[in-house]
């Protein structure tokens, strides 16, 4: 295979409409006939619904329709129950109420003040019930159940196949992994060490909100506009809901303000489509900050990790409960438990495993897909703990990494071997540029201690998946490609453009990639689990060469030269007598300005390969971090000195591209390490608007992060490439409690590491002296 | 209540009716159609809506349009003049400073008033002055670069 040469930096095909303002977003979009649509959000954690009236808001002037479970209860029309795993989500809800913002009534008006005034006329009257709200609780026999019943609908996702709720429980899923005997390990152990790790809820963020736009026409025809980023999911989940065919639902998604996975799987889509449906006209619904927090989540968790090591290091056995907060509905939680089961033991080789990963229901806003998508919970267990028992042993928490950790070949916790793996690298390549041979050489200047700390870690992507693309040659010999991936920030679009222009040999300048729309684009699963540039660049890849090889055919009929001495090259071909480029090839062969040839690419993943061996990830995400920190021992305060963050790229398409989603991932990284948490009180959100809930900013930025771009080319990705997304958020936050270590010996537990918590660690530590 | 106000936006005079509760970014997005300025947080805290009055940066989310009676309105569909990019929108594409492009208007029109104030400021001083910005997708360090790189020219 040949690597990709990126001799000129790529100007991204995004960027002058960005920088502009030219470019649409959601919220700048209008249909005519608009009105707008607001939402009534439960205000208790858990009730039952007695009464419901909603007669006085429909006299409130400009109001236009008002949606009650009455409508999506009675309606042949409508299947009020939804879901991406179970079906245990209603449009609004119709017994209970689970969390605090669940919807429970829409109104549409001609404006959003009158349809905010229309809201405070709706009556409900709610009968207040016992709310579990911690996971811990939530497991335990007797607990008060959030769900009495849930449904399980018959076609799920084919990975997910197997989990189901726990009955008369609230566990919603229980994802088990074993390898080896867990308990003759830990025999064969030197050593055995126990902890309990946490994490908090915390939101994405996204600068933009969600927002939808929800048009239905008589033929019972669904249009959306949506800041979704599977357009396809949320097609078949619609289709599900207002029983029609898909091809009777159309998502169209602009470019989004951000997704970081909040925005996968249905959110306001079909509420804002029942409301819609019920105004006869088309309704937009733009949710504001604070909505956004009561709509998705990340889940918070609890990961008991207990692991037994000979005295030299070597890992012997290793047993992980993870606990997932996944709030009020299943979602995507399911999957989330299970991607972070599989990886729960971190990226070594032990021979004995016990991995029990679950999806637990509570009455708190629904958590589901996130940057790092379980990974990034158990990381912070397992990379913790190695530092704990390197520690223990008196190792280089280096030295124990490298001694255990997965490379080329190795054998997976279930059994198949791994392949592409540059692990090692990054964890050598991040040591060397944070400079850990010199660590320790810092002499403490005052209450002010310097610590370096490292982590690494190994996540699968969703898999099986599937997507298609589309790469038409027009009759000038320009490109345009169809293809499903939403950009959303991360740059695909040119990346597109890119392994299109490289696989054709024409210039960017001559390719155009098309926005999703369902009813153009082919079938696309989904834009998260970093799986894009692998996936759908393979199809267009795929695509690409399709066309070339009917171009071949063209130019064989067309001058009479036999296929096998047609060369392409530059975008164009030599023939005996002259030099001919597409344009002309396209004119000889339609006789005339005018016609099309088109190329598809299919890519589906299986999860057993064509020899027979299984395989959890179509390809593996492997990474390292390394932070330098300083601390000062009569606060507690930390700053962040230095970052370093190594990534496993396969082949870098757009380096700086990566270079961008390795320094944001990181970014969103030391935001969660150190700050950001969603504060409850029985069951009440505390903080969610901006002030409260605080995002990294300039401000608080370490002086440097350095990306750095591990290289080694993966057979199936698109010259090369692989996923990158999500890989550098992940080892941030156990890098620098490890970092916190290395400085000042006090170990945090907890996420996220605020001063106060290292204050009193050190305080509780001078005690013990 | 409704009142008449006369501004000018982007160099053009403009006069409107407006409700008065109505906020400037409100005005700007829907009346006018300049929808570069973005609702992020609505409370002053996140620069989306950054719009710079007068030449200074304000959050318009949180001023009222009447309150722009009578001054000068630049949002980021006014930076590039006769149809040339101004200098930071170009760094920023160059440097890479942006990938979902939600708190771009908010940083270029940030960034200009940093640069008419102190055309050469440190990178402290650049740190400090845009610290009210958010960028989730974390494009902080080239957004720095890209402000060093025009104030360096
Ligand atoms: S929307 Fe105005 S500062 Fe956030
Ligand atoms: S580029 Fe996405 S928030 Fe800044």
């Amino acid at each position: 295979m040949e690597p990709i040469d990126v001799v000129e930096p790529v100007r991204r095909l995004d960027y002058e409409a960005k920088v502009t303002g030219r470019a649409s977003y959601l919220a700048d979009l209008r249909v005519p006939g608009m009105c707008h649509g607001k939402i009534l959000r439960s205000p208790y954690p858990h009730a039952r619904i007695r009464k419901l009236d909603a007669s006085k808001a429909l006299s409130v002037p400009g109001v236009v329709a008002v949606l009650t479970r009455d409508d999506i209860v009675q309606d042949q029309g409508i299947d009020p129950y939804y879901g991406p795993v179970f079906k245990d989500q209603t449009i609004v809800a119709v017994e209970k109420v689970r969390h605090v913002g669940d919807p429970v009534a829409a109104v549409a008006a001609l404006t959003p003040p009158a349809a905010e005034a229309a809201l405070d006329r709706i009556e409900v009257e709610y009968e207040e019930l016992p709310a579990v709200t911690h996971v811990s609780e939530a497991i335990r026999q007797g607990a008060r159940l959030v769900h009495e019943s849930v449904r399980i609908p018959e076609h799920g996702f084919a990975d997910l196949a197997e989990l189901k709720p726990v009955e008369g429980t609230n566990i919603c899923t229980h994802f088990k992994l074993v390898k080896g005997d867990i308990e003759r390990g830990f025999a064969e152990s030197d050593h055995i060490f126990e902890d309990t790790f946490t994490l908090p809820t915390t939101q994405h963020c996204a600068l933009e909100p969600h927002a939808c736009i929800a048009s239905v026409e008589r033929d019972r025809r669904i249009t959306v506009w949506s800041t979704t980023q599977n357009p396809f999911v949320v097609r078949t989940q619609l289709a599900n809901i207002f029983k029609v065919p898909v091809s009777k639902v159309r998502i169209i998604v602009p470019y989004l303000g951000g997704g970081y996975g909040g925005k996968v799987y249905p959110k306001i889509e079909p509420l804002t489509v029942a409301l819609a449906r019920k105004a006869r006209r088309p309704v937009k619904i733009a949710l504001s900050r604070e909505e956004v927090f009561y709509t998705i989540t990340k889940h918070a968790a609890v990961i008991k990790m207990k692991t037994g090591v000979k005295k030299d290091g070597t890992l012997v056995a290793r047993q992980c409960e993870v606990l997932l907060d996944t709030g009020a509905y299943a979602e995507i939680g399911p999957r989330v438990a299970k991607k972070s089961g599989y990886t729960a033991a971190g990226p070594y080789k032990i021979p004995n495993v016990k991995i029990d990963s679950l999806s637990v229901y509570t009455n708190k806003p629904p958590a589901g897909a996130f940057r790092g998508f379980g990974v990034s919970q158990s990381a912070w267990a397992h990379e913790s703990q190695m530092d704990i028992i390197a520690a223990a042993l008196k190792m280089d928490p280096l030295e124990i990494r490298l001694k255990n950790s997965y490379e080329e070949g190795s054998e997976f916790v279930t059994g198949e071997t791994l392949t592409s793996i540059g692990l090692k690298d990054c964890v050598e390549k991040v040591a060397s540029a944070i400079g850990w041979k010199e660590k320790g050489e810092h002499r403490p200047d005052g209450p002010l201690r310097r610590g370096k700390g490292i982590a690494c870690l190994i996540k699968a992507t969703i898999t099986p998946s599937i997507s298609s693309a589309v790469v038409k040659l027009n009759e000038d010999g320009s490109v345009t490609i169809y293809a499903g991936t939403v950009e959303m920030g991360q740059g695909s679009e040119t990346v597109m453009a890119q392994i299109v222009a490289r696989e054709m040999g024409i210039p960017l300048k001559d390719i155009e990639v098309l926005g999703v729309d369902t009813d153009v684009v082919p079938y696309d699963l989904t834009t998260s689990s970093s799986r894009s540039t692998f996936h759908v660049g393979r199809a267009v890849q795929f695509a690409a060469q399709d066309l070339m090889q009917q171009l071949k055919r063209v130019v064989a009929q067309e001058y009479a030269v036999p296929e096998d001495q047609i060369r392409f090259s530059g975008g164009k071909v030599q023939l005996p007598e002259a030099v001919i480029d597409y344009r002309e090839i396209m004119f000889k062969h339609f006789g005339m300005q005018g016609g099309t040839l088109v190329g598809q690419g299919q890519v589906k993943t299986k999860v057993v390969d064509d020899r027979g061996v299984k395989t959890t990830s179509s390809f593996w995400f492997l990474g390292a971090g390394a932070a330098e920190v300083e601390v000062d021992i009569e606060t507690g305060k930390l700053k962040l000195l230095k970052y370093v963050t190594a990534v496993d790229v396969g082949n870098a398409i757009n380096p700086l591209g990566c270079r961008q989603q390795l320094e944001g991932a990181a970014i969103t990284g030391m935001g969660q390490a150190l700050f950001e948490e969603v504060v409850f009180d029985n069951g009440q959100l505390v903080n969610p608007n901006f002030v409260d809930y605080v995002l990294p900013s300039l401000g608080d930025m370490p002086v440097s992060i350095e990306p750095i771009l591990i290289e080694i080319p993966h057979l199936e990705g698109p010259f090369g490439a692989k996923g990158i997304g999500e890989t550098a958020l992940i080892p941030v936050a156990p890098a620098i409690a490890n970092a916190i270590f290395d400085a000042v010996g006090v170990r945090i537990k907890e996420l996220p590491i605020k001063a106060e918590k290292i204050y009193l660690a050190l305080e509780q530590a001078k005690k013990k002296l | 209540m409704k009142k008449g106000i006369r501004f000018r936006v982007n160099g053009v005079d403009t006069a409107l009716e407006v409700e008065s509760h109505l906020t400037l970014l409100q005005v700007v997005r829907e009346r006018l159609s300049l929808t570069g300025a973005k609702f992020g947080c609505g409370i002053q805290v996140c620069g989306t809506c950054t719009l710079l009055l007068n030449g200074k940066p304000v959050s318009a989310c949180s001023v009222l349009a009447v309150d722009a009676d009578g001054s000068d309105v630049l949002t980021v569909e006014g930076l590039a003049k006769d149809g040339q990019l101004h200098p930071l929108q170009e760094a920023f594409m160059e440097v890479g400073a942006l990938q979902c492009g939600y708190c771009t208007p908010g940083f270029l029109l940030t960034a200009k008033a940093l640069l008419d104030e102190n055309p050469h400021p440190s990178e402290e001083e650049i740190r400090s002055y845009l610290a009210g910005n958010f960028c989730r997708c974390g494009c902080y360090q080239e957004i720095v670069r890209a402000i060093q790189k025009v104030a360096g020219e």
